[in-house]
């Protein structure tokens, strides 16, 4: 296991079969976790829709057979970074550059966007993207919260 | 759980239709929403159909593949769409999309004529 680091705060870790019905749940759990930080609306609003973003890729990219597990994982630091971890076991991507080309999908028939990475880009402060074909793919994102005047200590 | 509702209303003199979308969409919703969109589409064939996202609290880029969808079933039959009310935070995503250079996008008057 890596070592972690010493200023974390707190953590959550769930894991959600890849069924469409649980894009939602992912969203509301993370943003619950993220409160303890005293977000702003905006900031939450960003996260949750990343997540979003992100475990429904692994729905309809990953697992496209429908069965298979989403792992995620939140960490919470001191100074008010959140970084959320979302891997999964599934089929992994190609060339991960031209997946995140905005407006790049592999399944136009279904009226994707190709926006998916996009967004997680543009609404967190950090993306990286690891994945190996046939063996699954990480995203990791991270973003700074709760740095208002107002909410800071 | 999470999913989205809408109601709808037509103006035959203007030959507009006008649906109120609320809740969340994402890509759990979207599937479902399409299908009754295109049905309500296909029956009321309106020259200009306006969504109403001001009762919408979410929307990732499912509901941007949504919106360009019915963008495109709208100019194959000849018509125009636009989208009205959307918050500031659905606002960001669609201009990170560059949905404005498809449709108009206004603030417009949120209940009327509801």
């Amino acid at each position: 296991m890596k070592k972690r680091r010493s200023d974390e705060k707190n953590r959550m870790s769930i894991s959600l079969p890849a069924l469409s019905v649980n894009e939602g749940m992912a969203r509301s759990a993370i943003a619950a976790f993220c409160a303890q930080q005293n977000p702003s609306a905006t900031e939450l609003a960003d996260i949750k829709c990343a997540i979003s973003e992100a475990v429904t890729n692994c729905i309809v990219h990953a697992y496209p057979s429908g069965t298979g597990i989403i792992y995620i994982t939140v960490v919470l630091y001191a100074d008010g970074t959140v970084r959320v971890v979302i891997k999964d076991k599934g089929c992994g991507i190609a060339d991960v550059r031209r997946a995140r080309e905005p407006l790049f999908t592999t399944d136009a028939a279904n009226e994707r966007s190709g926006m998916g990475f996009t967004v997680m880009e543009n609404f967190m402060d950090r993306l990286v993207v690891r994945s190996r074909p046939g063996q699954g793919t990480v995203v990791i994102m991270t973003k700074r919260i709760g740095s208002d005047p107002a909410t800071k200590e | 759980m999470i999913h989205t509702e809408y109601s709808y209303e037509t103006q035959s003199r203007d030959q507009l239709l006008r649906v109120s979308l609320y809740g969340e969409i994402d890509h759990h919703g979207a599937v479902g929403l399409r299908e009754d969109l295109d049905a309500l589409i296909l029956r009321e064939r309106p020259r200009r159909l306006v969504l109403d996202l001001g009762r919408i609290e979410f929307m990732d880029s499912a509901g941007l593949g949504l919106l360009m969808g019915r963008y495109r079933l709208m100019r194959e039959l000849g018509g125009v769409m636009a989208i009205e009310n959307p918050n500031r935070r659905i606002m960001k995503i669609l201009t990170l999309a560059g949905m404005e250079r498809f449709f108009e996008i206004s603030g417009g008057l949120r209940g009327e004529g509801r």
